[in-house]
């Protein structure tokens, strides 16, 4: 009787425990999301919605004072994009080298190597960029415009380089995830491919690749995630002047936005500053929410 | 046992109180032989907090000038942040802090909000080239030029034909909006890049060829040339005897003037002007104001 009782009280108080430690993690995203929308607003307000979101004037500290982030907002879009249109396709055909193509013995030298690549801290691949990418982008920006009379040389800190950086940065998710499910796929569909005389190569894309589609998405979603986030490694190589997002122009994200800024900021400008957080905040709920439907959606396709 | 330790602190207590009465008497009464025990003591004795935030500029200041204050005022604790001069103006007019470091002039907004600017130092801004550049000399004009995207080639300028590459700080540092505002071109500034440190700008500027930038003059290292404007080098005895442009103040605000501090800020102040502070100023590059 009396050990009954003590394992009941263990068992209340577990459940106390947890109980504490998920209003934890609730508060945290409850208060985070309170404080960049109290924050972020006022801006919107005294700025004006309009010439925030799409103006393409920064100039906080003029005594006409411009706040307009469009560009801002376009080179987070267009830098994560093209960085995920690169990264991802060698990200999978990656994935599937390791699971169906490499033997074991190359496969356990390259799935430790491709892990250490996420364990590598962003400042580490920011030098990489500024010290080995920069100057070859420079040479690259000469020859390309040796003849324009109108293009600001940037020295090699573009949007390039930041795209070539941040799609390295994504491979590492996007190829462990896709590779553990495919994984995941039954051996019995790749055998029944096979025995209807499907080539290896033909297993692959119209079989497994399709069956791991919802887990290969997943791992697309989280790498959008890593680069629209990125902040040290895109300020150490784009630049940081506020342009259009062309290729050879120095350009600014919203996450380098809120660094390279923060610090000095004073008035509107700061408050600018977390509205520009609050956009960037925006942008990754609706990643993760299209994350979370996705995983739904796949769930119930097996269901 | 416990009734015992607190007899003992009363009577520390009533000790200390003596020895200040005494202490005071000894001021008021006779001459230089109590006031110097008296000096001695207050240099002791002080102890509290000094807290001061702002300019990154004057990082290397603040930390050789607290260093030296701490060794000779060893019960005081001196912390300084470094989160920009407008944030630090800032929590000082909020009274987070007990001195406001700006690398600037203080606005007129900031005044009207009680901050009172101490000049303890003058800073100069250097304009730097990578070491490869062959030219040494801009006039103002041509600097402006540059900034504001008008030249864009050093052959324009008798160097080799090789792009320019604008290189400066992001909008609210204080390093640039000294520089514009001497330049007299706020805001109409053409940047290839924008960098948020002072570090960065070097190194960028060490790095790329063709590349010019602008950073404190104490900073200036031999990675980089230094060009000379208006064929005055950014020396110290330029920009004490005025002809060198672009120099600005170092500034630690203060609600109030100084005399009307706490004993502990006072005594920063008056440590800064003595003789030993003075020397950490020139030590650290920095020009004294006169």
């Amino acid at each position: 009787m009396e050990k009954k009782a003590g394992i009941n009280t263990v068992e209340t108080a577990a459940k106390y425990v947890f109980t504490v430690c998920a209003v934890i993690a609730i508060l945290a995203v409850c208060s985070i999301t309170f404080y960049m929308i109290a924050k972020g607003t006022p801006a919107f307000a005294s700025v004006g919605v309009p010439e925030l979101l799409f103006g393409t004037e920064w100039k906080p500290t003029a005594e006409d004072a411009k706040y307009g982030i469009l560009y801002i907002i376009l080179s987070s879009i267009a830098g994560t994009g093209v960085s995920v249109l690169l990264g991802v396709p060698i990200a999978l055909l990656t994935a599937v080298f390791l699971t169906e193509v490499s033997n074991k013995n190359l496969a356990a030298i390259v799935q430790p190597a491709i892990e250490l690549l996420a364990a590598i801290p962003s400042v580490i691949y920011g030098l990489l960029g500024l010290m080995l990418l920069n100057p070859v982008m420079y040479r690259l920006e000469k020859l390309i415009f040796a003849a324009s009379e109108t293009h600001q040389f940037t020295g090699g800190s573009n949007m390039l380089s930041a795209i070539l950086v941040l799609s390295v940065m994504i491979l590492p998710t996007v190829v462990n995830v896709s590779a553990s499910s495919i994984r995941a796929v039954s051996k019995d569909l790749r055998a029944a491919s096979l025995a209807l005389g499907a080539s290896r190569i033909q297993t692959i894309f119209k079989v497994t690749i399709p069956a791991a589609k919802s887990g290969i998405m997943t791992g697309v979603v989280l790498g959008i995630g890593r680069a629209l986030g990125e902040a040290m490694a895109i300020n150490m190589v784009a630049g940081g002047a506020v342009n259009l997002p062309l290729p050879f122009n120095s350009v600014r994200f919203l996450t380098t936005q809120l660094v390279s800024e923060m610090g000095y900021a004073e008035g509107t400008h700061r408050q600018v500053l977390f509205a520009v957080g609050l956009v960037l905040y925006v942008f990754i709920m609706a990643v993760n929410l299209t994350l979370q439907k996705m995983r739904k959606g796949a769930l119930d396709d097996e269901s | 046992m416990k009734k015992n330790s607190g007899l003992k602190k009363k009577a520390v207590i009533c000790a200390a109180a003596l020895a200040m009465l005494g202490g005071l008497a000894g001021c008021g009464s006779s001459g230089a032989g109590a006031a110097a025990s008296g000096d001695g003591k207050g240099a002791s004795a002080l102890s509290g907090k000094i807290s001061l935030a702002g300019s990154t500029s004057m990082e290397k200041l603040c930390e050789a000038m607290s260093e030296s204050f701490m060794e000779k005022y060893p019960d005081v604790t001196v912390t300084v942040e470094y989160t920009g001069s407008s944030s630090g103006i800032e929590s000082l007019i909020q009274g987070s802090t007990d001195i406001g470091n700006a690398s600037r002039n203080l606005k007129d907004g900031e005044k009207e909000k009680g901050a009172v600017e101490n000049i303890v130092a003058i800073d100069g801004i250097a304009v730097i080239t990578d070491k490869d550049n062959s030219v040494r000399d801009l006039t103002a004009d041509q600097l402006k030029d540059i900034y504001t995207g008008v030249i864009t080639n050093w052959s324009e300028l008798g160097g080799a034909d090789e792009a320019i590459v604008v290189i400066g700080r992001e909008a609210a540092s204080g390093t640039r909006g000294a520089f514009e505002e001497l330049l007299e071109v706020e805001d109409s500034c053409k940047y290839a890049q924008e960098l948020d440190s002072t570090g960065g700008v070097l190194a960028k500027t060490a790095s790329t060829p063709g590349a010019i930038g602008y950073v404190s003059l104490d900073a200036v290292d031999d990675s980089v040339t230094s060009i000379s404007l208006n064929c005055v080098s950014a020396s110290e005895e330029n920009i004490v005897s005025g002809d060198y442009q672009l120099s600005r103040p170092f500034v630690m605000a203060t609600i109030g003037g100084i005399e009307e501090q706490n004993e502990l800020v006072k005594t920063w102040f008056s440590y800064i002007e003595s003789e030993e502070g003075q020397s950490v100023v020139s030590g650290v590059g920095l020009i004294l104001p006169q």
